[in-house]
């Protein structure tokens, strides 16, 4: 249960609070369902910190500040011109509710083997901006994600924006996520893919990325390798979900068995196999 | 047990002050305190949308929302759509289209219709379906529900024209 709230409007207001030991409450999702127990906890709430909320662009990179909503992000402008692949990774995270609720920084804080933005963070090189009352760091997102739930947040720090290079235009940018159910999945395989080509259809760069099929979502070098240089066909795409299915390290749950996740993750990208 | 603090919201269109816990949760606030009992916990978790209300406008699940995240906003629980008397247009599909069964779901279905129809008047039946998606029902099967929002939709058309 909750005890003390605080509502701080400043980041100056916020440290003391943390130092106090105050949970950080973004948008609630993860947070209260967590701490429905007897214990009580005391939080304090990001939402009153305008700064934290802002979607900017400037000096080539876009900035999603961390208390953004999966909503918010997924209709604005920038998002959906430049970073396709998150749009599309938000377009399938949770409902209505829990996408107007649920934050950008709170999904990365969570750090959910299936959280549902992190495979597409993850293919588009994503840098985190991290905040504390002793100043700012920059942490990519590869670094940041320890293991399930485990993350380099040091104490008293925050996640305050999240920093991305936008892809070239022509970059093709994919996401696809496997549930139990259309809405309201828990990702059971999902694979994230940037990949930049020249003219002449050659793969110069791509990145690979998958959720639920690790202990945190995680890049695919391997694969990844595979694809540069080739021309992007059935015969490299078939190649890379063999690294792919060799790369992962998936688990048997509730929602599916080791066995079906791995087979699954290469099947994701040959989604990509043009079509004649 | 911590302190209390003041609420101050404008609750079904009433300005409203009550003095809370700030860390209870915004549907036992509602239910308990204020005795509007359309919002219903079921999942107490996100995944059921039975507690669905509206907060400044947009659809948000109140067993996941402090008491004090309520303070200064504009609620709307399906109390304040319509009344028996007088339904809101989507209350009065629901009813002519069957798409009540126990009942259960359908304060939080009417109110994320209407957070729907408020953004987009005029959806699809895969736009209503989308919308609906976060929105658990166990009796009918949905479709009866799609059909009473899709009429909806259409008699606030015709009201506003």
């Amino acid at each position: 249960m909750i005890g003390a709230v605080y509502c701080p409007t400043s980041l100056e207001a916020l440290w003391p609070l943390l130092a106090d030991g105050a949970h950080v409450l973004a948008g609630g999702t993860d947070l209260l369902v967590a701490k429905r127990g007897p214990a009580s906890c005391a939080v304090a709430l990001l939402e009153g910190i305008g700064e934290l909320a802002g979607i900017s662009e400037g000096d080539g990179l876009i900035r999603l500040g961390a208390m953004a909503s999966h909503a918010t992000l997924a209709r604005h402008p920038l998002v959906r011109q430049h970073l396709a692949v998150l749009a599309l990774a938000l377009e399938t995270l949770g409902s209505p509710p829990i996408r107007a609720m649920g934050t950008l920084g709170g999904n990365i804080a969570t750090a959910s083997p299936a959280g549902d933005t992190l495979p597409a963070l993850l293919a588009l090189n994503a840098r985190l901006e991290l905040a504390s009352a002793k100043g700012r760091r920059v942490v990519p997102l590869a670094d940041f994600l320890l293991g399930p739930g485990r993350t380099a947040l040091a104490a008293g720090e925050i996640i305050a924006a999240v920093v991305v290079a936008p892809p070239a235009p022509a970059a093709l940018q994919h996401f696809e996520k496997i549930g139990r159910r259309d809405a309201l999945a828990i990702a059971v395989a999902s694979l994230a893919a940037v990949i930049a080509t020249d003219a002449a259809g050659t793969v110069t760069e791509a990145r690979l990325a998958v959720g639920s099929l690790a202990p945190t979502a995680r890049r695919l070098p391997a694969a990844e390798a595979a694809l540069t240089g080739q021309r992007l066909n059935r015969e490299s795409l078939t190649r890379a979900a063999a690294a792919i299915r060799e790369a992962v390290s998936p688990m048997t749950d509730v929602r599916a068995s080791a066995a079906y996740r791995r087979q699954a993750a290469g099947n994701l990208l040959l989604r990509l196999t043009p079509q004649p | 047990m911590s302190a209390t603090i003041r609420l101050q919201l404008t609750l079904n269109g009433v300005a409203t002050s009550l003095d809370v816990r700030p860390g209870r949760r915004a549907i036992d606030v509602l239910r308990d305190d204020l005795g509007l009992t359309a919002a219903k916990e079921s999942c107490g978790s996100g995944e059921c949308g039975a507690c669905s209300i509206l907060v400044n406008g947009e659809v948000r699940l109140s067993c996941l929302m402090l008491a004090a995240q309520l303070d200064g906003k504009d609620v709307v629980t399906a109390e304040g759509l319509g009344t028996a008397a007088a339904p809101h247009p989507v209350q009065a599909a629901f009813a002519a289209h069957g798409a009540v069964q126990c009942g259960y779901c359908t304060p939080g279905m009417t109110v994320a219709a209407v957070d729907l129809l408020a953004r987009q008047p005029d959806p699809d039946r895969e736009q209503v379906r989308r919308a609906l998606s976060g929105n658990l029902c166990r009796c009918t099967g949905y479709g009866k529900i799609v059909d009473a929002v899709l009429a909806a939709a259409k008699t606030m058309a015709e009201e506003k024209s």
